[in-house]
């Protein structure tokens, strides 16, 4: 019974990785509406752009670490 | 552990879950395989550091500095170049200037010539016709003057002839008092 | 479980998505001394070997104008030269070969571990976790041995209102601390999961009807893949550079 039960919160962490995508998402829109109004200085804010997107998607992948541990390690 | 209960409820059946259970859960979890892990790891790091820094990046640096400096001479002997076009256009325009302000000053010089000439000639000319034609007057005064002389001594005649001819006796002094008078009047 | 309601018809899926992972010795046995060469030394070898194939065969020749090999070489040279000069400023360039190794590790490991059969090292916490304390212990000890006392600075947020200072300083101290944490999961979270992932799909593909799906859904993942190995690495490149950048000047 406990095997079912931690399948089911590795399912549940799992919804962690679609916040994670709505962030990543909402990080690369914003950078997109602002380069468009703005496009000369777009260039040099891809950096900035990287690092927020792997800061957003870093706590997608710690959901998913969750998932898995659940999955196999508990 | 899941995988236990697991085993004791589903038994050795289930196949998925028997290959599962001889995997050790997550390989990287497997904490008895980290020294080795991270021996390697610096291994392959310090190798890869030396490597690098020893041989790759030195290597590469020079590549990209000596193509710098090719490029910055290349260009500095473009610059040279170009400056001297640049020089050797406007000695041209120069020599061109110079060629057309000697043109003009000789062409000056030879109008003044000619014009002096011209002028000379022309004063000379005037003169010449003024002379002749004082001669002139001259000739058609005495010839006016002769002329009148004549008119007179032929009108006196003719008057003469013209009172004769009319049947009067001509008096020679009254004719020429009267034709003189009629003249001057 | 889902087997015992279907029977056959599902003898064929079997999901074994972590089993890419395990460190297996290379020549036989069963135990993993500290010394045992294991499928993980062997791909690290080949991350040593591709390295030295991409910067140092290739530029070999020296030639003024560069060939293809040559111009990869130049443009990863220069890619990460100009990223640490942007960064970290005129004194980070001499920590310029550390992080070309760090990224050059990463990037070689990655894509070699995009070859079916291969065996990721970058995919273990365990060598991710390595190289984010390098990191931090890098530049924590660089952060004092330049600053002194004042690299303590950037924990205390002079700009912020006094009363609110102590509360950043925890919040800031806390940070600072998680970074290793979050730099090495970043990485072997991304590898990992992508490489699971296409062994799920995978294991899909054992079933007739959704096979060809199957195979759509890895090649898309494998090209999703592909970007991430190459997007990790620099990620992780850049996030080096900006942790130096702090300890090199620590004013907030």
């Amino acid at each position: 019974m406990e095997g079912e039960l931690s399948h089911i919160g590795a399912g549940l962490a799992a919804i962690g990785s679609g916040a994670a995508a709505i962030g990543v998402g909402n990080v690369a829109g914003s950078f997109l509406s602002g380069a468009l109004r703005n496009p000369s200085a777009a260039a040099s804010q891809t950096a900035t752009l990287f690092i927020g997107i792997a800061f957003a998607e870093a706590l997608g992948i710690f959901a998913f670490l969750v998932a898995l541990l659940l999955m196999f390690a508990v | 552990m899941a995988t236990q209960t697991q085993d004791a409820s589903h038994g050795a059946a289930d196949a998925a879950h028997a290959a599962a259970d001889s995997a050790p859960g997550m390989p990287q979890l497997a904490f008895e395989t980290f020294p080795n892990q991270i021996f390697w790891l610096l291994v392959t790091l310090v190798v890869i550091y030396l490597v690098l820094s020893r041989v790759a990046l030195p290597r590469i640096g020079a590549i990209l500095a000596e193509r710098q400096g090719t490029i910055t001479n290349d260009l500095a002997a473009a610059e040279d170049l170009k400056a001297k076009a640049v020089e050797a256009e406007e000695a041209y325009n120069k020599a061109l200037a110079d060629a057309r302000a000697e043109a003009q000053r000789i062409a000056a010089e030879t109008r003044a010539e000619i014009q002096v000439g011209l002028d000379e000639a022309i004063a000379k000319a005037d003169a010449e016709i003024a002379a002749k034609a004082a001669e002139s007057e001259k000739a058609i005064a005495e010839i006016r003057a002769g002329a009148l002389e004549s008119i007179q001594a032929v009108a006196t005649d003719t008057a003469g002839e013209l009172v004769t001819a009319l049947g009067g006796k001509a008096d020679a002094k009254a004719v020429a008092g009267a034709v003189q008078t009629r003249m001057k009047g | 479980m889902a087997s015992d309601a279907h029977g056959a018809d599902e003898g064929g899926l079997v999901f074994h998505p972590m089993d890419q992972f395990i460190v297996k010795p290379l020549f036989g046995g069963d135990t993993v001394a500290w010394y045992t060469p294991t499928n993980m030394t062997l791909w690290l070898g080949f991350a040593i070997l591709a390295v030295i194939a991409i910067l140092v065969l290739s530029t070999s020749k020296r030639a003024i104008v560069p060939g293809r090999g040559q111009s990869i070489a130049e443009l990863a040279y220069g890619f990460i030269y100009k990223m640490v000069e942007d960064i970290c400023g005129k004194e980070g360039v001499k920590f310029f070969p550390y992080i070309m190794t760090l990224f050059m590790f990463i990037v070689c490991a990655n894509f070699l571990g995009m070859i079916p059969t291969a065996f990721t090292p970058t995919s273990h916490f365990a060598v991710t976790a390595v190289l984010a304390l390098m990191v931090f212990i890098t530049v924590t000890v660089l952060g004092f041995v330049k600053n002194g006392t004042a690299f303590l600075g950037l924990f205390w947020v002079s700009s912020a209102p006094l009363a609110l200072r102590p509360v950043l300083a925890i919040i800031e101290l806390i940070s600072y601390f998680v970074r290793p944490v979050s730099h090495s999961i970043r990485l072997a979270g991304n590898v990992m999961a992508g490489h699971a992932v296409i062994k799920v799909f995978a294991g899909f593909a054992a079933i007739a009807v959704i096979s060809p799906v199957s195979v759509l859904a890895i090649t898309a993942m494998y090209g999703l893949e592909v970007l991430v190995s190459f997007i990790q690495a620099y990620v992780f490149t850049i996030l080096t550079c900006v942790y130096l950048k702090d300890a090199l000047h620590p004013s907030h």
